[in-house]
């Protein structure tokens, strides 16, 4: 699926919470349930540090795709981390540049990418990026 | 006994709502709300006598020098500084700090000595590193234990000739302990090095009268005690004062200027360059008639009751750990679950209209020293009630459920 396809369906999902608690009892079970990164991968390499949150992330090219791991400290910090993966993991590196975090205002959640939360998203989502220019220059070389 | 009603009435912002929600302000550390009284001190000085200060002859100038110079002597009296030129206007303690820590780059040499607390905010840690990265001096630090209490016996024996400056902080902003400052600041002296008080923490809950502590620095921002963002003092002894050079050059701060030399200006002007926050100082003075007028005293006596009351609730919940249990300490609970991570905690407090505080404070070495990644902290000030105390559990338990 591509990225705005995935995006779409997930406002879809937060559509039928009626309100903030069911919200974040949703991100809650996800930064519960979800292993998102190897253990080897949880490395002070891989680290952003967020005022409030740790995060690691870490991402590998796998047949032209870009596939991202993360993991946070903190449970909504890590369901956010859950839906920004489910939405540019598995992605090419081109359609990851390409796309926008919008989707994120349009479930409510946007507080949460505010550079004053300072919990590490917003330097994840540069990093995810990041890599996404690296391996596209990888991929045209 | 305090009209807490009453006074709540004064601070408009109290009423408002956040996420459908009664705010529930417990973020007084950081900064506190502005009553009525300095917001229309304020406006006062925008809308009738707005110019700048020291430099026209026109009436306008005079009527906001008047008001400037007489919020110093506001500042100076309320601090009991023994001449209104030891009060350096400055734009918050971070400000005063650094000024202070600058000028001492000419004072001191290699091999010199400077002791600051294990407890102290990163702005009161940071300015002495860079200093004693230019000077090659070596910072020392003063331990403190388990309750968030500084070692004494460490401190006496870190004290020697070569000690030439200390710095600590009067009350600490992550654990709300009081520190002993006098004792400090009298064994310092015994040594012959100066000391340093940053007072941010507790200018808002107690008066520092700077003559009898005997202190060469003291500093606060007017933002904590009911003032506006964007100034602050640095008490400084006049001995002091002279032998440090100016921090930044500028106009205000010159006698004469010519391309060959400049003299400076006598203090305080000597240290405040340029235009300064004038509206702000006027109301910093606004918001010290303020306090004043309530009363430290009774501040002091409600603020502890509340803080004796939110200590008791919070206990009663399961796996809660408060840090900082000082027998000394203000209205700052610094606190966390089991399990539950500082920002998870605070984001759903946010979500329930409850402001507090959550991260590592600005103190990371406290929070290494607890080896913990932050706390979430409520701090309380003489406008809360026990009411929002109650609010305050019932979020904290209601955030529990959900994320446990």
């Amino acid at each position: 699926m591509e990225i705005k396809e995935i995006q779409e369906e997930i406002i879809d999902e937060f559509s039928m919470f009626d309100d903030w608690m069911q919200r974040y009892e949703y991100m809650i079970e996800l930064g519960k349930s979800l292993p998102l990164i190897k253990e080897e991968f949880k490395t002070d390499d891989n680290i952003i540090k967020g005022c409030q949150s740790k995060v690691w992330v870490h991402a590998e090219l796998e047949e032209n795709k870009l596939v991202f791991t993360a993991d946070s400290d903190a449970i909504i910090t890590k369901g956010i981390i859950a839906i920004l993966i489910r939405a540019f993991s598995n992605q090419k590196p081109q359609d990851i540049l390409d796309a926008d975090t919008q989707f994120i205002d349009e479930i409510g959640l946007k507080e949460h990418l505010s550079p004053t939360r300072a919990n590490g998203l917003v330097s994840m989502i540069k990093q995810l990026k990041l890599y996404a220019v690296a391996y596209q220059t990888q991929i045209e070389d | 006994m305090l009209d807490i009603k009453k006074i709540r009435e004064d601070f408009p912002i109290l009423k408002r709502e956040v996420n459908g929600k009664p705010l529930v302000y417990l973020d007084n550390a950081a900064t506190s709300q502005t009553p009525q009284q300095v917001i229309d001190a304020i406006v006062d000085y925008y809308q009738n006598y707005n110019a700048n200060i020291h430099r026209g002859v026109h009436t306008l100038s005079q009527e906001a020098t008047d008001k400037y110079e007489q919020a110093r002597i506001k500042i100076q009296k309320h601090f009991n500084a023994a001449k209104s030129y030891e009060i350096i206007y400055t734009s918050g303690t971070t400000h005063s700090i650094n000024l202070v820590a600058n000028g001492f780059s000419a004072l001191i040499k290699e091999g010199d000595e400077v002791l600051v607390s294990a407890m102290e905010h990163h702005s009161n840690i940071v300015p002495w590193q860079m200093l004693c990265e230019r000077t090659g001096a070596v910072l020392k630090v003063i331990p403190m234990n388990e309750e968030g209490e500084l070692r004494i016996d460490v401190y006496d024996e870190l004290l020697g000739d070569k000690t030439k400056l200390v710095f600590c902080n009067h009350i600490s902003n992550a654990l709300g302990t009081i520190n002993p400052i006098e004792e400090i600041i009298e064994k310092a002296h015994e040594v012959g090095a100066a000391v340093l008080i940053d007072g941010a923490q507790a200018a808002p809950h107690l008066v520092a009268d700077v003559q009898a502590l005997d202190v060469d620095f003291y500093t606060c921002s007017a933002h904590k005690i009911c003032g506006p963002t964007g100034v602050g003092m640095l008490y400084g002894k006049e001995e002091w004062l002279n032998k440090l050079p100016p921090y930044q050059g500028g106009g205000e701060m010159i006698a004469e200027v010519t391309f060959e030399k400049t003299t400076y200006a006598d203090l305080p002007h000597k240290f405040e360059a340029g235009t300064p926050n004038i509206c702000g100082g006027i109301a910093f003075g606004a918001a010290l008639d303020y306090m004043n007028a309530i009363g430290f005293e009774e501040i002091a006596k409600y603020e502890h009751e509340l803080l004796a009351y939110a200590t008791q609730e919070l206990l009663k919940i399961d796996g809660l750990k408060i840090y900082g249990t000082a027998e000394n300490k203000t209205s700052v609970i610094s606190f966390n679950i089991e399990g539950v991570h500082p920002y998870d905690m605070g984001s759903i407090l946010d979500k329930l209209g409850i402001a507090v505080r959550t991260g590592h404070h600005c103190a990371q070495p406290i929070m290494d020293f607890f080896k913990i990644p932050g706390t979430v902290r409520a701090s309380f000030a003489f406008y809360n009630t026990r009411e929002e105390v109650d609010v305050l559990i019932a979020g904290v338990l209601k955030a529990k459920s959900m994320l446990l």
